[in-house]
């Protein structure tokens, strides 16, 4: 019997279309929008001016903070705009514009890495370059790893989780990095043991997955610090929390983070940004983008240069398929819609996703027939149900005593609710809510 | 059969007695004073509960009114300077009398002059709409139109007009308690002065993009083109923003700005309907000519002078040279 998580979980259709498609380099655009902010916590102070001439890989932005990240400049060109352009928030958002050289040949030359195996940074040197290289969780949350790596002398971490299960439906952007940069990330995985003093990591991949859990069984397999998990394929067994549960059988606290129970998670993603980031001196500019949808003429994965606009990237797959009504920003789970198609790929899109007519539309809500589907689903343990009802009449205050801010926003609770309450949207709204009490509590 | 009435008559009188007894002496043990003027001064409010004042209701405004020594900074929106002056003189101190303020809303953005470029289907309210995204428009600073602020008002104030899907304020009705101004996620909903005859002047936006951006958005956004700016003969006019902002302090009500204003954005309400324009351009003409025709009488005046002058010099050398 696989592993899996014991509480909640839904098992939405796969579509996986493109799970079978070898990732493909993006042409490079002829503009790129970079946003300050593409990281959780402070957004990167600009270090550029108008009319500056930048390289492939320069600093444009500098991190703000602790809890911030360097950004780098994707292609080698002129920045023509610094300004507020709408990002994929659909708010006006401080970005920097770069046209693209045509004329410089390191824009357009393919760079192939040979694969390096021994590690000979320290891990402090290790967690300077992470931080330097601007390296945050490519999982979709973007927190940036160095904060992340820098853990606290006297917690005790014993194993290190790989994230590789891609979890939402029609994403297949780790899928295809695991398969094409195997060798690769397990460098990055016995790099990122090295800077944390770990001995252990485990891989979680989902059954569905085969050829990934097979390839990386047999590369490791003589390596015995690492170990690679098979799990059952259930949504969303790729949160960090459902993930440790699964995986170690470890309970992480309410309020908690892994590392309350000595571990630490990294997306598959981030573990290759790692290892481009220390053994070949490779800032984070570019990552894998799933394009897809059941109508697309030619779905598949690229890598594309962070700040690309997602037009372009629809252009490459052959353009809108007609009747299309809703594009989104990564699963459908969890994707969030996208308002304009000028806005640019960000450090954490991982999917572009489009959906025609007859799938995007919501139903219409109805009243809560008491059915306790939302409770059962719910992989926190929570009462959905009720949750928004707090948060709809207004009472905080007994929402965050229901452990309101524990809600990982997975969206199990709407996708299987019979009266297609809008469940997700009161807590999202009630979460933010409470946080703001909190803080002005503080 | 009489003893049995009569016990049972007895013991309730007993009862009753000590009860009452009882409660006397609680009554008297614990008995809270409070200063009578609060029930006077909350005799007076107008009992809406409405916030307004900033306390959380009619009668904790009046114990903050009867309580703090200077109530010159405390207000009664819905009640006006009438009641204040009112609680004035029972509490014998002062208040300073203010300006009525009504709700106005600072966006114009309707579904024929602002196009819809995405559709949402969530729930329906703006607290939810702003959070997630910036509205079914291309404009992130005006009405979401979810009506959050209608069902806020408590004094039926409000309506989401249908053909515009914005909110519309019935001045009449609106007490200026300001809890839409509250509510409002996006700001737009603002109090300004009220005169007698209600009539306001205000930019009717809050876009603050560039120009282009925001005509592209919305047809009668404020482009920031510092017309207004320049023509108002008071500077109650600030750009800010690629945004003008009419200080209603200093605005005299001119309309000189509504006139200028190439996008239609600043609003005026209740004014008179403006003369025909054709009478005002004869005006100008004649005004023109008049003046033309002083200028030549002027100069012809002048030249007269001169003339005389010449004349006289002319006249002098004469009698010089015969001398």
């Amino acid at each position: 019997m696989l592993k899996t998580f014991p509480k909640g979980g839904i098992h939405p259709p796969e579509n996986k279309i493109t799970s079978s498609k070898g990732i493909k380099r993006m042409t490079v655009p002829k503009m790129v929008t970079v946003p300050i902010a593409q990281h959780i916590g402070i957004p990167a102070e600009i270090v550029v001016d108008k009319k500056d001439k930048v390289e492939i890989g320069q600093v444009i932005a500098k991190s703000g903070g602790f809890v911030s990240s360097n950004i780098h400049s994707p292609v080698a060109g002129t920045v023509t705009k610094i300004d507020q352009i709408i990002d994929l928030s659909g708010y006006k958002k401080q970005c920097i514009v770069i046209r693209t050289d045509a004329k410089n040949e390191a824009n357009f030359e393919e760079k192939e890495y040979s694969l390096i195996t021994e590690i000979q940074l320290d891990p402090k040197e290790i967690v300077q370059r992470i931080s330097d290289y601007g390296v945050v969780g490519l999982g979709g949350a973007t927190f940036p790893s160095h904060v992340k790596l820098n853990v606290k002398e006297g917690v005790k971490l014993d194993y290190l989780i790989i994230n590789g299960v891609e979890c939402e439906p029609y994403l297949t952007a780790d899928h295809r990095l695991m398969l094409e940069k195997t060798a690769e990330i397990i460098v990055g995985i016995k790099i990122l043991m090295k800077a944390l003093h770990i001995e252990k990591a485990v891989i979680g991949i989902e059954n569905n997955k085969k050829d990934a859990i097979k390839q990386f069984k047999e590369l490791t397999k003589n390596e015995s610090g690492i170990q690679v998990a098979a799990l059952q394929v259930k949504y969303p067994q790729g949160g960090e929390k459902q993930l440790v549960r699964a995986i170690l059988g470890r309970e992480v606290p309410k309020n908690g983070l892994p590392l309350d129970v000595g571990v630490i998670v990294n997306n598959v993603g981030t573990i290759f940004a790692v290892y481009e980031a220390v053994q070949h001196n490779k800032p984070l500019m570019e990552r894998v983008v799933t394009v897809t949808g059941k109508k697309m003429e030619n779905p598949s994965n690229f890598w594309v240069k962070i700040g690309t606009p997602i037009k372009d990237l629809i252009a490459e797959v052959g353009g809108l398929p007609d009747g299309t009504r809703k594009l989104v920003n990564g699963g459908p789970m969890m994707g969030k819609a996208i308002k304009n198609t000028d806005v640019p790929v960000t450090k954490g899109t991982s999917g572009i996703l489009v959906i025609s007519e007859e799938e995007a539309s919501r139903g219409k809500a109805e009243n809560c027939i008491r059915c306790g589907e939302c409770v059962t689903v719910c992989p926190m343990g929570l009462e959905p149900h009720l949750l928004m009802n707090l948060s709809e009449k207004g009472m905080y205050e007994k929402a965050s005593s229901e452990d309101i801010m524990t809600c990982i926003e997975c969206g199990s609770c709407s996708y299987v609710c019979p009266s297609h309450r809008p469940l997700l949207d009161y807590i999202r709204y009630g979460k933010n809510i409470v946080k703001k009490l909190e803080t002005s509590k503080n | 059969m009489t003893d049995s009435v009569l016990y049972s008559v007895l013991l309730l009188a007993s009862l009753g007695i000590i009860a009452a007894v009882v409660l006397y002496v609680v009554s008297k043990k614990f008995y809270v004073y409070e200063n009578p003027l609060i029930a006077d001064v909350d005799e007076i409010l107008p009992g809406a509960n409405c916030a307004g004042c900033g306390s959380p209701g009619c009668k904790s405004f009046a114990e903050r009114l009867v309580g703090s020594e200077d109530i010159s900074d405390l207000f009664c929106p819905v009640g006006g300077n009438d009641v204040m002056k009112e609680v004035a003189a029972i509490l014998g101190k002062e208040v300073v009398e203010r300006d009525p303020t009504v709700a106005v809303l600072r966006c114009q953005g309707g579904c024929d002059v602002r196009p819809k470029t995405t559709e949402y289907q969530g729930p329906r309210t703006c607290a939810i709409s702003a959070m997630i995204y910036s509205g079914e428009t291309d404009c992130q600073y005006g009405c979401l139109g979810d009506g959050d602020c209608v069902k806020v008002c408590q004094f039926d104030a409000m309506y989401m007009d249908e053909a515009t899907g914005l909110p519309v304020i019935i001045t009449d009705k609106c007490t200026s308690c300001g809890a839409c101004v509250e509510e409002c996620p996006r700001d737009i909903i603002e109090m300004r002065p009220k005169n007698k005859r209600d009539l306001k002047i205000f930019v009717g936006c809050l876009n603050e993009d560039k120009g282009g951006i925001a005509k592209k958005a919305c047809d009668v956004a404020c482009i920031g083109c510092s017309k207004c700016e320049d023509i108002c003969p008071k500077d109650a006019i600030t750009m800010e923003n690629q945004l003008a902002y009419i200080d209603a302090g200093l605005c005299t009500l001119c309309r000189k700005c509504v006139e200028v204003c190439p996008t239609h954005s600043i609003i005026e309400t209740n004014f008179p309907p403006k003369k025909p324009k054709k009478v005002v351009e004869k005006k100008t003409v004649v005004k023109k000519v008049v003046k033309k025709v002083e200028v030549e009488k002027v100069e012809a005046e002048k030249v007269a002078v001169v003339k005389k002058e010449a004349v006289v010099k002319v006249e002098l050398e004469k009698s010089k040279k015969d001398a």
